[in-house]
């Protein structure tokens, strides 16, 4: 360990304060700190520190969305040799997803990396480490035929317009991950809806229909999978949304580990399935009497609700705001999905929605703590008068 | 008799090194010193020069913002340098002691012939009006006002911090004393202390004793205050230490300034952590001598607790106002993989990303390592998990930050402290410096109101 340390400072030399390559020191720094926790004391407040920090909590966002990620994978490879038709062993299965899907995740992070170190660069910061779970969300909600080239324009879409032209990190209204996939859905709409895109090869492969459940009940077809089938997530859709059981997994590592809004995610399963409820009583309309669990368990809802409606950045803040946040995601899902049969998929328009008033939210909750304290104050000034 | 309150939020940071409950005196200190950086928003106003000869209470300065308030010498002795920064800011007025041990007499008549303005002119007479700060801000009080409460705090929460039960147990008398001339300038005096264990504070006339438990903050005053008797905008509530309550009772009793400090040297670089009986601004070689340090390492030496305290010099001295003085190793070291969640459970988290709540009762042994870098504000909710007060942390912070004096009044800028966020600082992914921040939105509040 300390050979490498003395390596790595030999390494940083010319980056230090002074030296030629100050202005690239947030680029190594970036490497560096991956391995070790930099020696840097407290110089002013608290003396100690937790041992938390920003790192710590985004790789636990990465642990939490393996398991829907490799589910993903294998259900990439399973779709594709059951429209096919021929045998195959899980391994096959898994092959022929990581064979799509890593490619897309690599091409996601080269392009926003570098994004982001040359932005880090350029305003003078270190690297944050948000980009380490954008990257890795942004592939696994694209459908899994869509191009390599079209993933890298989203990316830098969403990294220099839904990001850093607000300021970086912790400045974005909008959800980036989110945003890469809107500007897809709208600038691409033949790779992003339709029922060629979410089975791989489905376009090549002269069969069955890869429909998702919610494209088929918006054309007005019923459904053949039963509840559990599309909870546990054989069923086309986009690469890791599909299986809520591992959702649920990556769910409970979030709210264990404390770093997920337990109040969004519980906000916004109440809020989904109370419109589900109300619409099932009405029932006019296939996707109006598709019942409220199975609301829960298809398309990209849980997968939203866990991993991008508890982004903190753009979401609501207090603690209050989060239930509402939460709440409203749920409801606006169903409804996009019930009332505009082109967007089967409301999770995504639900919470972009709902980031642009998240701050809106926030502001009635800290409006209501300042009147109490102005209605404390004026109470008291009675009192002595 | 009030009702006991208990705080629901907040975090024990269980560390090692607290003080056994031994009380020696420390070796007799050669010089001291008084620090106007000790006085929060003080511009001190020098009243002797170098070479001055001194008794103990002899006024060394006064505030320019308030010149009725004295800063009176510790001990008998000659000025012996007076200590300036950049642009000449005053740093240190050191005085060396001379043995002569002589003070300056005040006559005082008994309190039950005197009133509030009186009992006041005495105080600021003999120089223990700075014993007693206000809230709002956390400055020394303004003898023009008529506070609506004075609150002394016993209850201690902030790491390793002293037990007052004991640290005050040859004090009793001299308490209660401080106690009825407290109660002198305000009907309300409260007296906050252990719900589950009183101590000889239960017995304490004149004040109404309130208990309190929960974790850290809660024995902050601040937090005590705003749920026993919130501050509203223009009022004012005093506090008073109550080892500065025990110096304010002898005054009245013996008619001379009392300068008792009482430190818990406390930390894990400490071998023999213990109480030592000290004298305000009492120099820390001398109080070294006595304490022994592990001999490994660099050392962080606070005056005050590991989470709000000033870090000094070990040729400096003691401050004004604490009662705790730490040493720890300072960890400018690097830890390799040391972001990976679930490793390094050794360092005490809030965050369950690390599995150090499965070991709580274990006592840690913490540096002064950054534990990662500063990044964005990214996680929201964690500030309010240790400010139990019913204020917004991180609106207030961001208030402080653009400083809009109108939205930092309306989020309560005027119930904390900077000390009041010292688990804010603890506990941020993001490293943020809340306390830094607070503490400059305090001074531009004051500037802005004049």
């Amino acid at each position: 360990m300390n050979f490498l340390r003395k390596t790595l400072d030999n390494i940083k030399k010319p980056f230090a304060k002074g030296e030629k390559y100050e202005r690239f020191a947030p680029a190594i720094n970036a490497f560096d700190t991956f391995l070790f926790v930099p020696n840097h004391t407290t110089q002013k407040g608290a003396h100690i520190r937790d041992a938390v920090d920003l790192k710590r909590t985004m790789v636990t966002v990465i642990i939490a969305l393996l398991p829907a990620l490799v589910y993903g994978i294998y259900n990439t490879g399973y779709q594709y040799f059951i429209q096919t038709g021929e045998s195959f062993t899980f391994m096959d299965a898994f092959i022929h997803g990581a064979w799509k899907i890593v490619p897309m995740i690599a091409v996601s992070y080269i392009v926003g990396l570098t994004i982001e170190f040359i932005f880090a660069i350029y305003r003078g910061h270190e690297v944050n480490e948000g980009y380490l779970v954008t990257g890795l969300l942004i592939p696994m909600i694209m459908p899994v035929d869509i191009p390599l080239w079209m993933v890298a324009i989203s990316v830098a879409f969403a990294v220099l317009i839904a990001k850093e032209a607000f300021g970086g990190t912790g400045m974005n209204i909008l959800n980036p991950a989110l945003t890469a996939r809107a500007f897809a859905f709208f600038a691409y709409p033949t790779y992003m809806s339709g029922n060629k895109v979410w089975v791989s090869e489905a376009s090549n492969v002269d069969a069955i229909s890869g429909e998702t459940i919610l494209g088929s009940l918006a054309a007005g077809n019923s459904v053949e999978y039963t509840f559990f089938e599309m909870f546990q997530g054989a069923i086309p859709g986009s690469i890791a949304e599909t299986s809520t059981l591992w959702v649920a997994v990556g769910a409970l590592i979030l709210i264990a580990t404390g770093v997920g809004s337990w109040r969004i995610i519980f906000g916004g399963i109440g809020g989904a399935a109370l419109m589900g409820f109300l619409f099932n009583l009405w029932g006019a309309n296939a996707l109006m009497s598709f019942d409220w669990m199975n609301h829960l368990v298809v398309g990209g809802f849980a997968f939203g609700i866990v991993f991008m409606a508890t982004d903190p950045v753009s979401a609501a803040q207090t603690n209050q705001g989060k239930w509402i946040y939460g709440i409203l995601v749920g409801i606006f899902c169903i409804l996009i999905r019930v009332f505009n049969p082109a967007y089967p998929e409301g999770v995504m328009l639900a919470i972009l929605l709902m980031n642009v008033f998240a701050p809106t939210i926030d502001h009635y909750v800290v409006e209501a703590n300042i009147n109490r304290r102005k209605k404390r104050w004026a109470a008291a000034q009675l009192k002595t008068a | 008799m009030s009702k006991d309150i208990r705080i629901r939020k907040g975090f024990n940071l269980n560390l090692e090194g607290e003080a056994d409950k031994i009380l020696v005196d420390i070796n007799p200190s050669k010089t001291f010193a008084l620090k106007p950086d000790d006085f929060f928003a003080t511009t001190p106003k020098l009243l002797v020069k170098e070479g001055a000869k001194v008794e103990k209470g002899t006024p060394l300065f006064f505030a320019k913002e308030n010149p009725r308030i004295h800063f009176v010498s510790p001990v008998s002795g000659e000025v012996t340098a007076v200590v300036r920064g950049a642009k000449r800011k005053i740093l240190e007025v050191v005085i060396t002691d001379d043995g002569a041990n002589q003070s300056v007499k005040h006559d005082i008549p008994a309190l039950n012939d005197l009133d509030a303005e009186q009992t006041k002119e005495v105080l600021l007479k003999a120089g223990a009006w700075p014993f007693i700060t206000q809230r709002p801000y956390g400055t020394i009080a303004r003898p023009e006002d008529t506070p609506k409460a004075i609150f002394v705090s016993t209850y201690t929460t902030a790491p390793l911090d002293v037990d007052y039960d004991f640290l005050l147990k040859n004090n009793k008398a001299e308490f209660q004393k401080g106690i009825d001339v407290l109660a002198k300038l305000s009907e309300n005096v409260t007296v906050t202390a252990d719900a589950s264990f009183k101590g000889f504070f239960d017995k304490v006339t004149n004040a109404d004793v309130v208990g309190v438990s929960g974790m850290h903050p809660a024995g902050n005053v601040g937090v005590q205050i705003h749920h026993l008797n919130p501050i509203n905008a223009g009022e004012r509530v005093w506090v008073v230490n109550p080892e500065d309550v025990v110096n304010i009772g002898a005054l009245f009793a013996t008619g001379e300034f009392s300068a008792q400090r009482t430190v818990a040297v406390v930390g894990s670089s400490v071998k023999n952590p213990q109480y030592y009986k000290a004298t305000i601004g009492a120099s820390i070689p001398a109080l070294m001598e006595t304490v022994k340090v592990e001999d490994a390492g660099q050392k962080r030496y606070i005056n005050g607790d590991v989470l709000s305290g000033t870090a000094t010099s070990p040729e400096g001295y003691l401050s004004y106002y604490n009662n705790v003085f730490s040493i720890i190793p300072e960890g400018n070291e690097y830890r390799m993989f040391g972001w990976l969640p679930f490793v390094d459970n050794n360092i005490p988290s809030m965050s369950k990303t690390s599995l150090s709540w499965l070991f709580g009762k274990r006592k840690a042994k913490v540096n002064t390592n950054l534990n990662g870098e500063e990044r964005a504000l990214v996680v929201t909710g964690e500030m309010e998990q240790v400010l139990p007060m019913d204020i917004y942390p991180m609106q207030l912070i961001k208030a402080c930050m653009i400083e809009d004096v109108e939205r930092m009044e309306a989020l309560g800028i005027y119930e904390v402290v900077p000390q009041d966020f010292a688990l804010v600082d603890y506990s941020s992914t993001s490293k943020l410096e809340a306390q830094e921040i607070i503490q400059q939105g305090i001074e531009l509040m004051i500037k802005e109101e004049g």
